[in-house]
Order: C-alpha cells, then sequence, then structure tokens
C-alpha cells in the first residue's frame, strides 16, 4: 500500500489545484490521514476510487468529529535585553484556533485487499448547518451514515440525496453528539448522584433538602 | 382521555404515464412493533397490490447514546457497553474494542490470550448463526420449530461463557493486553466435547431445512444483491461473501493468529437469500474447524501482561480505526485520544446499520411477505443499528 | 366460609367448592398471555425464558400474543428510548382490560446503564402503572420466571370488591394512558404526574 505522501505527489497531477495535507498521527496505530479542501474533495476521491494502483472501493467508515474553539499555548524562547544584559526568556504564546466540525472517512479496496486510506474534510466553522460535501453518489455505502452525522452533528453534506435525520425524532431540534450539546433536565430522582449528575440532582430538591 | 389512534397507513393515488388514475397505492408503516421485525425496526412501505414499490426503513428507535457515553467514560470502563451494541455476540464486539485500544497504545498480547479470544469469536459466530437461522426460519412460518432447536444449542454456550466470565451474555471478558481471566482444563475439555457434537446437530437441523420444498420456494431467486451494488455500498460479511465476494477480515488483515488456521471462506453464486442461509451454515462448519485447531494447539501461559495498565489509561494523542469480521461483517471502532483517560471521539462502525443500505434496493418488485424473509436474512440486530 | 374439614372431605367424593373470587383469578393467573414486546437485550433473554430450557409455557405464559388487542401481559423488556415511549403507550392502550406490566431489567425500571443520555427514557413507570419490575442487566430467565410468580401471586390476592379491588372493576379509574408527543428537545410531557412522582430524596 503506498504511503500518504506518495498518493498526494501523484493527486498533484491528477487533481491539480486541490490542497492537500498529510497530517501526523503519532501513537503507534499511526495512520496519517489526507486533509482535503472543499472544492476538490470529490475530485480527490473519485480518483481514489477509480484509480488502478489503489481501486479503492470500499469506503467502510465515515464519522463526525466536533472541535471547538480552542487555545493552543506554545513556548517561545525569546532573547531580552534587561538592566545591559542579555537572557533568554521562555514566552507561552496563546493562539486561539477557531473550531470546525470534520468529517473523516475510512476507505479500503475490496479488489486488491488492501487499505486504509483516511480522508478528511473540514468545515469552516461550526455554525449548526455548516456546509460540507458528500462522497455518497461515489460510494453508496456512505448514505446512512452521512445522514447519521447530519443528524448528530449538524453538518449539511451537499449532494446527498436524501438528507434527514435518521437517530432521533423528526421534530428534534439540536445536534446531540456536538460537545456543547446540554441534555434535557430529567435528574428528578437519583439514588446515588455523584459528581455532576448530584449538581443536576440538586436542582430539583426541595429547599429544606437543599438546606 | 382516549383519543382516536393515528392511522398507520395511507391511501396513495396511483397514475399511468399519462396522468390517468388507475388505482391505488398502500402506504403501511410497519414496526415498530411487529411479529417479524428483529427489534424496534419500522419500514415504511409503499405497495401496489402485494407488490413493493418503495420502503424506506426508519430506525433510532433503540438509539442509546453510546458515543457519547464512550466520550464521558475511561476505556476501561467502555468495554461493558461495547457487550450491549450487538447483544447476541458480546465477545466478538469486545475484541474489536479492545483490539483498537491494542493499535492505539502498542500492548501485545500473550499467546494463551490468543488462543482463548479465537475460541471464544467462534463459539460466538456459532451461537449467532444457529440463532439467525431460527429466526430466518420463523420468519418464514416456521413457529418456533427450528428456534427451539437453536435455542437448545445456544444454551450450551451460553453455559460455557456462563463458567468463565460470570454472565451469559453481556461477558465483558476480554481487557486490553489480554483476557480478564483464565480458562481451566475442564471449560477446554467441555469447549471439545461440544464441538465434537456441533457437527452432528448442523446435520440434523439441516435435514430439517436445507432441502425443505418451502424455504426453496420462498428464497431462491428472491433478494438478489448483484456484486458491484454489495461492493459499493459497504456490505460486509456473510451477505457479501453470498453475493461472491471473497472479502473475509480473519483473512484479508489476519488479525489476532488466524493466519496459524487452516479454513475456508464460503461463496455464493447468486446472492440471494438462499445462498445467504447456505454461506452461514457452512460457515457454522468451518469455525467448527478452526476450534478444533484452536483447542489441540493451545499453550500454557500467562493470559494477562501482570505490568499492563488498566485503570487509568492515557494513550499517546492519536487516533486508530481497529476492525474485525464479528458474525454479522465488518465492526470498527474508530477511536481519538488526545492524552487524557477519555476517548475525545469514540465511534463504533456497525454492520448491521450498513447493510441496511440496500435493503429498499432487494426488495423492490418483491411481494410484501418476501421483504420480512428478505429483512431476516440480512441479520441485523438493533442494539449495533441504533447504538 | 366452609369448614375445612367439610371441604376436604367434599373433595375426596369429587366435589369441588370454592368462592367465585377464587375461581375467577385462578383462571386469570394460570393463562397470562405475554405480548410480544422485546425492545433490545432483554428480549433475547426473554425468547430465551420461552424456550425448551426454562419453559414459560409451565406457566401458562406459553402463546406469546403478536396483537396488543388479544394480550393481557406486557413484558416491556430493554431500554425504552424517547423516540419509542409514545408507540408504548400507545401500545399499551390498546390492550384491553385487565392488563399487567413488567418492567424486565434495569433499563424499563429507571434507565440502567445509558441512563444519562438525551434519548433514553428514565423508566417505563413515568408513563404507565408498572406491577412487577425485575432487576438485572439483562436478568435471567429465571428471574422472569420468578416475576411471572410474583405478578401470578398478586393476582390471586385481588379483592373482587371493595375499595382495594383492581384497576379494571373500578368504573372511574383509567384504562389508557395519554400519549407522550415529541418535543423539541425532550417528550412532552416528560412524565405522567397522575401515575409518576419523583420519590422524596431525604438526605
Amino acid at each position: 500500500m503506498e504511503p500518504p505522501e506518495q498518493i498526494k505527489a501523484r493527486l498533484a497531477t491528477a487533481v491539480p489545484g486541490a490542497k492537500i495535507d498529510v497530517l501526523p498521527n503519532d501513537c503507534p496505530a499511526g495512520e496519517r490521514s489526507l486533509l482535503v479542501d472543499a472544492a476538490h474533495v470529490f475530485a480527490v476521491a473519485k480518483f481514489l476510487r477509480d484509480d488502478p494502483q489503489l481501486r479503492l472501493d470500499f469506503c467502510s467508515n465515515v464519522t463526525g468529529v466536533d472541535w471547538p474553539d480552542t487555545v493552543i499555548k506554545s513556548k517561545v524562547k525569546k532573547t531580552v535585553v534587561v538592566e545591559g544584559v542579555e537572557s533568554q526568556v521562555e514566552e507561552t504564546i496563546e493562539t486561539l484556533r477557531s473550531g470546525y466540525l470534520e468529517v473523516v472517512y475510512h476507505v479500503y479496496s475490496m479488489e486488491l485487499k488492501q487499505g486504509p486510506v483516511v480522508l478528511r474534510q473540514r468545515t469552516a466553522n461550526r455554525d449548526p448547518g455548516a456546509p460540507a460535501v458528500s462522497l455518497t453518489p461515489l460510494w453508496r455505502a456512505c448514505e446512512f451514515q452521512e445522514r447519521e452525522v447530519y443528524d448528530l452533528y449538524g453538518i449539511r453534506l451537499e449532494g446527498h440525496p436524501d438528507l434527514r435525520r435518521i437517530l432521533m425524532w423528526d421534530e428534534f431540534k439540536g445536534f446531540p453528539m456536538r460537545r456543547d450539546y446540554v441534555a434535557p433536565d430529567d435528574y428528578e430522582y437519583e439514588p446515588t448522584p455523584h459528581d455532576e449528575v448530584l449538581a443536576e440532582a440538586k436542582k430539583h430538591y426541595s429547599p429544606e433538602v437543599k438546606a | 382521555m382516549a383519543e382516536a389512534p393515528a392511522k398507520n397507513y395511507e391511501i396513495l393515488p396511483k397514475v399511468s404515464e399519462a396522468g390517468e388514475p388507475i388505482g391505488e397505492l398502500l402506504e403501511i408503516s410497519m414496526g415498530p412493533h411487529h411479529p417479524s421485525t428483529h427489534g424496534v425496526f419500522r419500514m415504511d412501505v409503499v405497495l401496489d397490490g402485494e407488490k413493493v414499490v418503495k420502503l424506506k426503513p426508519v430506525f433510532g428507535y433503540l438509539h442509546r447514546n453510546h458515543e457519547k457515553i464512550g466520550e464521558n467514560i475511561s476505556y476501561l470502563a467502555s468495554i461493558p457497553y461495547t457487550d450491549r451494541l450487538d447483544y447476541l455476540c458480546s465477545m466478538t464486539n469486545n475484541w474489536a474494542y479492545v483490539l483498537s485500544v491494542e493499535k492505539l497504545t502498542g500492548l501485545g498480547v500473550p499467546e494463551r490470550a490468543e488462543y482463548i479470544r479465537v475460541i471464544m469469536a467462534e463459539l460466538t459466530r456459532l451461537q449467532n448463526h444457529t440463532c439467525l437461522v431460527g429466526f430466518f426460519a420463523q420468519d418464514m412460518g416456521a413457529l418456533g420449530t427450528p428456534l427451539m432447536y437453536a435455542f437448545r444449542e445456544r444454551e450450551k454456550i451460553l453455559d460455557l461463557f456462563e463458567s468463565v466470565s460470570g454472565a451469559r451474555m453481556m461477558c465483558n471478558y476480554m481487557r486490553f493486553g489480554g483476557v480478564r481471566c483464565d480458562v481451566t482444563s475442564e471449560w477446554l475439555a467441555q469447549t471439545k466435547e461440544l464441538v465434537d457434537g456441533y457437527n452432528k446437530f448442523l446435520d440434523e437441523f439441516e435435514a430439517l431445512l436445507t432441502a425443505n420444498e418451502i424455504l426453496l420456494a420462498r428464497t431462491q431467486g428472491v433478494g438478489v444483491l448483484p456484486r458491484e451494488l454489495a461492493v459499493n455500498a459497504g456490505i460486509t460479511g456473510p451477505m457479501l461473501r453470498a453475493a461472491g465476494v471473497n472479502y473475509d477480515l480473519r483473512k484479508v488483515d489476519k488479525y489476532g493468529i488466524y493466519s496459524r488456521f487452516d479454513f475456508k471462506v464460503p461463496l455464493g453464486e447468486h446472492g440471494d437469500i438462499y445462498d445467504r442461509y447456505m454461506v452461514r451454515v457452512l460457515e457454522m462448519r468451518e469455525s467448527l474447524k478452526i476450534l478444533q485447531q484452536a483447542l489441540r494447539d493451545i499453550p500454557s501461559g500467562p493470559v494477562m501482561d501482570p505490568k499492563a495498565k488498566l485503570r487509568g489509561l492515557r494513550p499517546k494523542a492519536g487516533e486508530v480505526y481497529g476492525r474485525i469480521e464479528s458474525p454479522k461483517g465488518e465492526l470498527g471502532f474508530y477511536l481519538i485520544s488526545d492524552g487524557s483517560p477519555n476517548p475525545y471521539r469514540y465511534r463504533v462502525r456497525p454492520p448491521s446499520f450498513i447493510n441496511l443500505t440496500i435493503l429498499e434496493d432487494m426488495c423492490l418488485g418483491h411481494r410484501i411477505s418476501d421483504a420480512v424473509v428478505i429483512l431476516g436474512s440480512v441479520d441485523i440486530v438493533l442494539g449495533e443499528v441504533d447504538r | 366460609m366452609i369448614d375445612e374439614g367439610l371441604r376436604s372431605e367434599l373433595q375426596k367424593q369429587g366435589v369441588y367448592t370454592t368462592t367465585l373470587e377464587e375461581l375467577y383469578n385462578w383462571g386469570r393467573a394460570n393463562s397470562v398471555w405475554p405480548l410480544t414486546f422485546g425492545l433490545a437485550c432483554c428480549a433475547i433473554e426473554m425468547i430465551a425464558a420461552s424456550m425448551s430450557r426454562f419453559d414459560l409455557a409451565r406457566f401458562g405464559a406459553e402463546v406469546f400474543r403478536p396483537s396488543p388487542r388479544q394480550a393481557d401481559l406486557m413484558i416491556v423488556a430493554g431500554t425504552v428510548t424517547k423516540k419509542m415511549a409514545p408507540l408504548v403507550v400507545r401500545l399499551y392502550n390498546q390492550m384491553p382490560e385487565p392488563k399487567y406490566v413488567i418492567a424486565m431489567g434495569a433499563c424499563a425500571i429507571s434507565g440502567g446503564p445509558f441512563k444519562q443520555g438525551y434519548n433514553v427514557l428514565k423508566g417505563i413507570d413515568r408513563y404507565l402503572p408498572v406491577d412487577v419490575m425485575i432487576p438485572g442487566c439483562p436478568p435471567r430467565p429465571e428471574a422472569l420466571i420468578h416475576a411471572i410468580m410474583t405478578l401470578q401471586e398478586k393476582i390471586l390476592k385481588q379483592k373482587l370488591t371493595g375499595p382495594d379491588r383492581p384497576r379494571h372493576l373500578k368504573a372511574d379509574a383509567p384504562s389508557e394512558f395519554p400519549v407522550p408527543a415529541y418535543g423539541e428537545h425532550d417528550l412532552e410531557p416528560p412524565n405522567n404526574p397522575a401515575i409518576w412522582q419523583p420519590p422524596a430524596t431525604k438526605r
């Protein structure tokens, strides 16, 4: 199986203009993924499916991931002049990485028994209904899984033939798997609460118990 | 207080190509409570007489937010929840999850534990396929008799699971880096006795079903799944192999120690329901071969690395996708770790959910009673579909 | 009532005496017909309980009726999710009186291991009156048999007249309960106040 860098090099000629990054993965599993921009992800996926050396005809898994806004701290060494003496000082710089939603695809090849290639696409922001590109026209296996990504994360996948809720009921509002989702409050009776559950349950205690 | 129950059917006008009304179509909601659906699963079917014109599956009636719970608890605490995904096959669910975490952290597994895992997985495959054939025959109208035979054998396998792990169904037996506790030599002797007698039971079972006129008439040529559609729609497991595609993860990925065992992968030709039934029966016989080899070759030794850290496991930041061949298809776990004791993202790739993608394609043009049997042959378990 | 000595003498001659209440309850208790209503994992243990090893048929509960109109007992086996809850209540309403509910497994009693969930109903007793609860995850088939036996004892003790007669003999007690509707974030109403009050916590 070709390493991701080689695939990226071949994609540079096959799909010109595509912005592809190979993301690192430092754990012992080491499956590095290809991050593709939204404008070219469909063409890249089509190449991966039809290329005779890769023949990635089996889309195994489609996942949504929520990355909220985070503050990334990085330490930088600076030279500072204090009273005429030069010294090295470590400064912590905080950068705000704005949040996004991500769709991750794991594709394998049933014909050539190889894989996986991990494909990722990101939305610009975390608004509900943020658009991304659907790969269902290429791999029918994505049909239900992309509906689930829409249902639980709120990513609007354009090009999907039938994008509607699949696991929650139709009148439901909200996207439950997001990190900032607040579940409805039905903690009226908890026999042995602790931690967050205790905090929720206390709201329902009658005044004499609270005091 | 008593409100009129909502109608669960609708009558739609049927028009010819010129636009003239020529009849009526009936839209029925089958389920979620129905004697033949395997769990709380609903199908919105549009019928022209008895033929299916449109079929839309609706699920989510058992959505228990397993993935959200996985993000809030530690890696070790997720193992009992994996039992309850595909609640007929708890050992293979455990193995898939534990394999993914072992890939994420690079943990090794001792030899004896690998053999025990294979034995448990193949016993699970046996009891799942046995039950499935029983349920499938019941869907066709054999009210209970094959199911009684199937459950009789299943109880023997569940006794073995109970004596080693403490629970009949929700075994919670595998751990990162091994299994929870060792098996005794009496247990191995009992398993050998069961395995030696199972071929005879399968002959008895098949004598009722395989050449049965009713089964042949109802299943041959019904619910055909073509090869290219099966591959494109991500179908895995016995359904894919019945369509003729040779893709069994035990041979492709060679996870665990499956490369040491000599077994064949049965393939079907036509992709209809009968092929799926025969593939499952033949897979049971191949599982028996694997079990006999494993029971013969199992070495002695530890079953768990004593230095392996289970509680407070903090894998390095990274991600992994681990998969195994569960009796229903490819069961995969996608884990993203950010260095904390809980996973950042915990995703289950459910085979039953994805195998339902082509349910409509297989049922179009057949009668409503065939749709029920086709659903039975897909082999879904709602705990896995809805998670 | 009748003298016990006289009764046993008559029985030896083949004459049986009893009260209408005992006869009525005996007939009902020994032929409870369950509704095939398995939701999740507990359903497999319920099926195993009706199979040849554990054999629920000995207790009269052999015929599992698929239609609620023909069933007496609803064994809620498995997790009740909020998406499924209105249908459970609707099925209960379709059952004719006298009807009983067994909540089987931790999920049906109180939400079970999946309690902290946006889609899990924390116990079916929020909307329906439950007669017997079986703890376990899943409870063994023997536990289900014990529950059926407990239900049979409960039915045998019911009185036909008087203030503590069962619900189906009281003209003003409801036999149908309101079906919750799907709201935007939760079911509306989140529980049925006439049936379920959160137990008071004393700490």
